[in-house]
């Protein structure tokens, strides 16, 4: 592990914990003006995270220590992912900690915990939260890991990092097979973080709730730290999408002054990557719950679509 | 210096010794469980190291006894796939001995113990022997007493009809196994060319050269023979019935070990007598995994019963281990050594892992059934309160089924994983379109394993009580069966954190049985990362995602209480409406209901509401009644259909009873004059 790396992931993770509250912003903002409302500014996830962190803790009297667990543990897996997946250079020294299969492992474990979080006080809201977000979750992963295994087929292999330097290397044509995981991996990217039209990250109406209905009983720094948690999760599977499909601009390694060049890049590409977000999510409206599987299905299809466009056509 | 083979002798013969001894100590109760069960695990322990002796030296040890058929004395060898199910057997044993001590004495008193401790010992006597045989007469010999055993532990609370059915159940499948498994043996003896007995030795059946017919046929009726063992669907209608009635430390030896022995069978049969074979018998084994993969999930997550769906989750993890065990069936028939290791490896890791998950869970629905005296999980809730320990240790065991890093399923799948991802190297252009398939719904069953035991967990152990009477009885189990399922998670952990050095232990294996060796590269970055086929390709750090998430967790908590901060606690929000009871909570059943929804039509889902209105009127119901009946398809589809042709059957064989003597004259009279026809 040489200094060059290890300044690389102290930045990179520096760049998560600061920037991910800003991308949050940036989409509500976006949001607000494509549907006609008043912005609430870029910095309002700054001051909301801050004000959470002043506020008490107010825990449900039969609240075990899992509830209070769960938070610090979300919030340090979400940390430890943002060390694996590349954002500005792929000279990460805890690249090779977990590929991507093993990433979405990591993402499971924060799915899990949420989950059995919810079911701890024992409200209705908590267990439906919780049994909806795991169903979901069970009809997105075939969907997920096919997208994935299509690109790492593509790139024979499934570490991120070798999956840039791979794609960066070579001469860029566009592959069908990636045009349909990228297709795929939109799809499920809205699934997996919450977003309309799976979930709504603003509603907290009870017929509708998904993620909210789960953390609906956090308060305090444990709210805080779930919620700056849910934006770092949003801004790395940016960054995944990024570093699988658009990875031009990431870094090579042993590179000193790319990696610069590689940030205004990556705010560049997250800020575009956001208005396409805002476009979907202005665009639909909230689905029926028993719709989803329909809408994931649709996700696997295209995924298998890629996988077989790749063995016939590459 | 003791050789393994010798250290396996005195495991077993420990075992048998304590079974023939335990009877005289009866009186003594205490003494005889104590005893026996220390000793037990002593055995396990012996096993154990006899076991990874021979998988690391990569030894081969054989003895004959002079015991036996005159002709074919029995044959022991200990090679390290023997020696790796011993390790396997013995983990688990070592555990359940442990738990067991504590456990039994909630049976003390009410019913005797003898036949527990005697079945016990014969039970894992009867494991070890299966996996030491080296001749089919010896290795049928000990599956029996196998068989014989468990079906015993399986009615030891026989006063109960269901019990004694399930027990039933379970013979008649395992004893439909036992002949195919004969008629295996007898297909491959019958070709080896050898005078007598000698055929039936394995030494005979490994040299013996098989046409391609007759390999097929004594492959598959082997592995029809064990898969009804291993409960493979559709053959897994035992496990549901059998499981939940045992005693729990006999549930997990039966889930945990018992099928596993069967995996053995396979294996000793494919890549041990047969050695040659057309890739699509690998294919079909792939299949039939997948099958029991996720139908053996979904099924699970359809069960409130906690034992009945840890049943259903060995039917899954079994099909994981055949999903495994398939592909690498299918490399070795196009000669890809390395990547036969890589699956291989894989399939026998998920066996090791599941053994100690699955000990571990059904040792923990055995601590919760023991404290709360139920098995249905809508009773519970809220028991992390009243077993902490217990409720620790079982969320371990949730966490490494659901193949969560950096736990020990996660690596056993994530292996396979990769295995999968590797069959571009197939030369055949329908199986490498077809094979990323068989990874979404592997895929698909790791996530519904986890939303199943998000179920599981959220509903036994979160939450508030549920139950009828007060839960203020409920205590903690004794030290002995949180030693033996503290143990199981620690097992789990290491095996989850050290990944490598399992590989490194468990080369000897693939490399006699398919000519490759998978450490060179899986280790080759060191001990901290496996990097299965090359680092490029794939890497995982156990070690480094456990530290990295324990240091930010650390960090986070003291940074977030540098500054003295209070805790409030105040009741649960009620939304301004009246109180919130505990039958409010979500219950296993409404959990499941949107998969139940969304995958429904695999199932024979019957459900009814009824509104119940005092006045006869709809608008003033007092309380609606549900009432729903998820039932096997494959009860319907296969078991009724034979039992009622077996039934009509005897009935019209019956019509020959006329209980009169001068029929029976005739009878005779008949087969006389045929007779001299003939003859």
């Amino acid at each position: 592990m040489t200094l060059h790396s290890l300044v690389i992931v102290l930045l990179q993770l520096v760049l998560l914990l600061a920037l991910a509250p800003a991308l949050s912003g940036w989409i509500k903002v976006v949001k607000c003006h494509a549907q006609g409302r008043t912005a609430p500014g870029i910095m309002q996830p700054y001051r909301d995270i801050r004000r959470l962190f002043i506020k008490d803790v107010v825990v449900a009297e039969n609240a075990s220590w899992l509830f209070r667990f769960t938070p610090y543990l979300v919030f340090g897996v979400t940390v430890m992912i943002g060390g694996i997946v590349p954002l500005i250079s792929v000279d990460l020294p805890l690249a090779a900690t977990a590929d991507v299969i093993a990433l979405v492992m990591l993402f499971g474990i924060i799915r899990f915990f949420t989950a059995l979080a919810g079911m701890d006080i024992g409200t209705a809201f908590g267990g439906m939260g919780a049994s909806r977000e795991m169903t979901i979750s069970s009809l997105a992963e075939p969907a997920m890991l096919m997208a994935i295994f299509t690109v790492s087929l593509a790139n024979s292999s499934t570490s991120l990092t070798q999956m840039v330097s791979v794609m960066t290397r070579t001469e860029f044509v566009i592959r069908p097979s990636l045009a349909f995981a990228l297709a795929a991996f939109i799809l499920i990217a809205l699934a997996e973080t919450g977003r309309v039209p799976i979930d709504n990250p603003a509603t907290h109406l009870e017929l509708t709730m998904i993620h909210e209905a789960m953390i609906l009983e956090y308060s305090g720094r444990h709210l805080a730290l779930i919620e700056w948690a849910g934006m770092m999760k949003l801004m790395l599977f940016f960054a995944l999408g990024i570093a699988t499909f658009f990875p031009w601009g990431i870094a090579p390694a042993g590179d000193n002054i790319l990696p610069m060049l590689a940030l205004g890049l990556l705010i560049v590409k997250l800020m575009l990557g956001a208005m396409i977000m805002v476009l979907i999510e202005t665009g639909l409206a909230k689905m029926r719950i028993f719709r989803i599987p329909e809408y994931l299905g649709s996700a696997f299809l295209l995924a298998t679509l890629g996988m077989i466009a790749f063995f016939i056509l590459e | 210096m003791v050789s393994p083979l010798d250290m396996a002798g005195f495991s077993v013969l420990l075992l048998l010794g304590l079974a023939l001894f335990s009877p005289f100590m009866g009186r003594l109760r205490t003494l005889q469980t104590n005893l026996t069960f220390s000793l037990s695990a002593l055995a396990s322990l012996a096993a154990i190291l006899a076991g990874a002796m021979t998988v690391a030296g990569g030894s081969v040890a054989t003895a004959t006894l002079s015991l036996g058929l005159p002709g074919l004395p029995f044959h022991l060898r200990l090679d390290p796939l023997a020696g790796f199910f011993f390790v396997v057997i013995g983990l688990l044993g070592l555990c359940v001995s442990i738990y067991s001590i504590g456990y039994v004495k909630g049976y003390s008193g009410r019913r005797p113990l003898t036949r527990m401790v005697v079945f016990y010992t014969l039970f894992l006597a009867g494991m070890f022997l299966v996996v030491l045989a080296d001749d089919a007469y010896f290795f049928l010999v000990a599956w029996e007493l196998m068989a014989a055993a468990s079906y015993f532990l399986v009615m030891y609370e026989d006063e109960f009809a269901a019990h004694r059915r399930a027990a039933f159940l379970y013979l008649l499948i395992a004893h439909v196994g036992a002949i195919a498994i004969l008629l295996a043996f007898g297909v491959i003896a019958g070709q080896s060319g050898q005078e007598g007995f000698e055929g039936y030795t394995f030494a005979a059946m490994r040299a013996t050269h098989l046409s391609p017919g007759l390999a097929t046929a004594a492959f598959f009726l082997a592995f029809f023979g064990f898969s009804a063992k291993a409960g493979i669907i559709p053959l897994h209608v035992w496990l549901p019935e059998a499981h939940p009635v045992a005693p729990s430390n006999i549930s997990a030896l039966m889930s945990g070990v018992m099928l596993k022995t069967s995996i053995y069978g396979i294996i000793r049969f494919a890549f041990d007598f047969i050695k040659v074979f057309p890739w699509w018998w690998g294919a079909i084994v792939l299949v039939l995994g997948l099958i029991s993969a996720v139908m053996g999930v979904l099924y699970a997550l359809m069960q409130h019963d906690l034992k009945r769906l840890l049943a259903y989750h060995s039917v899954e993890n079994i099909g994981i281990i055949l999903i495994g065990l398939g592909l690498a069936m299918i490399f070795a028939s196009f000669h890809l050594p390395i990547l036969a290791a890589l699956a291989l490896i894989a399939c026998l890791y998920h066996t090791l892992n599941h053994a100690m998950f699955k000990g571990l869970l059904f040792m923990g629905a055995g601590a919760v059934l023991h404290a709360t005296h139920e098995r249905n999980m809508e009773e519970m809730g809220g028991l992390i309160h009243r077993l902490p320990w217990t409720a620790v240790l079982f969320l371990i065991g949730c966490v490494s089924i659901s193949a969560l890093p950096p736990f020990n399923g996660f690596v056993s799948e994530w292996l396979t994983f990769q295995a999968f991802l590797l069959s571009p190297a197939l030369p055949h252009p329908l199986l490498k379109l077809l094979m990323p398939l068989g990874a979404a719904l592997l895929a698909l069953t790791g996530a519904l394993a986890a939303a199943c035991f998000v179920k599981v967990y959220g509903v036994t152990f979160l939450g508030q009580w549920r139950g009828h009477h007060k839960p203020e009885h409920i205590h903690e189990v004794g030290w002995s069966m949180r030693l033996g399922m503290l143990l199981a998670a620690l097992v789990c952990f290491l095996l989850g954190i050290l990944p490598t050095w399992v590989i490194g232990w468990l080369d000897t294996i693939p490399e006699q049985l398919c000519g490759g060796r998978l450490y060179e590269s899986a280790g080759s970055l060191g001990w901290m990362w496996l990097t299965p086929i090359a680092q490029e390709r794939a890497s995982y750090s156990g070690p480094v995602v456990f530290l990295g998430i324990c240091a930010v967790v650390l960090v986070t908590w003291l940074l977030l209480h540098i500054r003295a901060s209070r805790v409030r606690r105040a009741p649960i929000w009620d939304c301004g409406f009246a109180k919130l009871t505990p039958r409010m909570q979500y219950t296993a059943t409404a959990f499941s209901m949107p998969i139940r929804r969304v995958l429904g039509f695999l199932f024979a889902v019957r459900e009814h509401s009824e509104l119940v209105a005092p006045i006869n009127h709809p608008a003033v119901p007092t309380h609606i009644q549900y009432r729903l009946r998820i039932r096997d398809r494959f009860w319907n589809w296969l078991y009724t259909p034979q039992s009622d042709a077996a039934y009509w059957i005897a009935r019209q064989v019956g019509r020959l009873q006329q209980g009169q003597i001068r029929i029976y004259l005739l009878y005779s009279f008949i087969t006389l004059i045929v007779l001299l026809v003939f003859l």
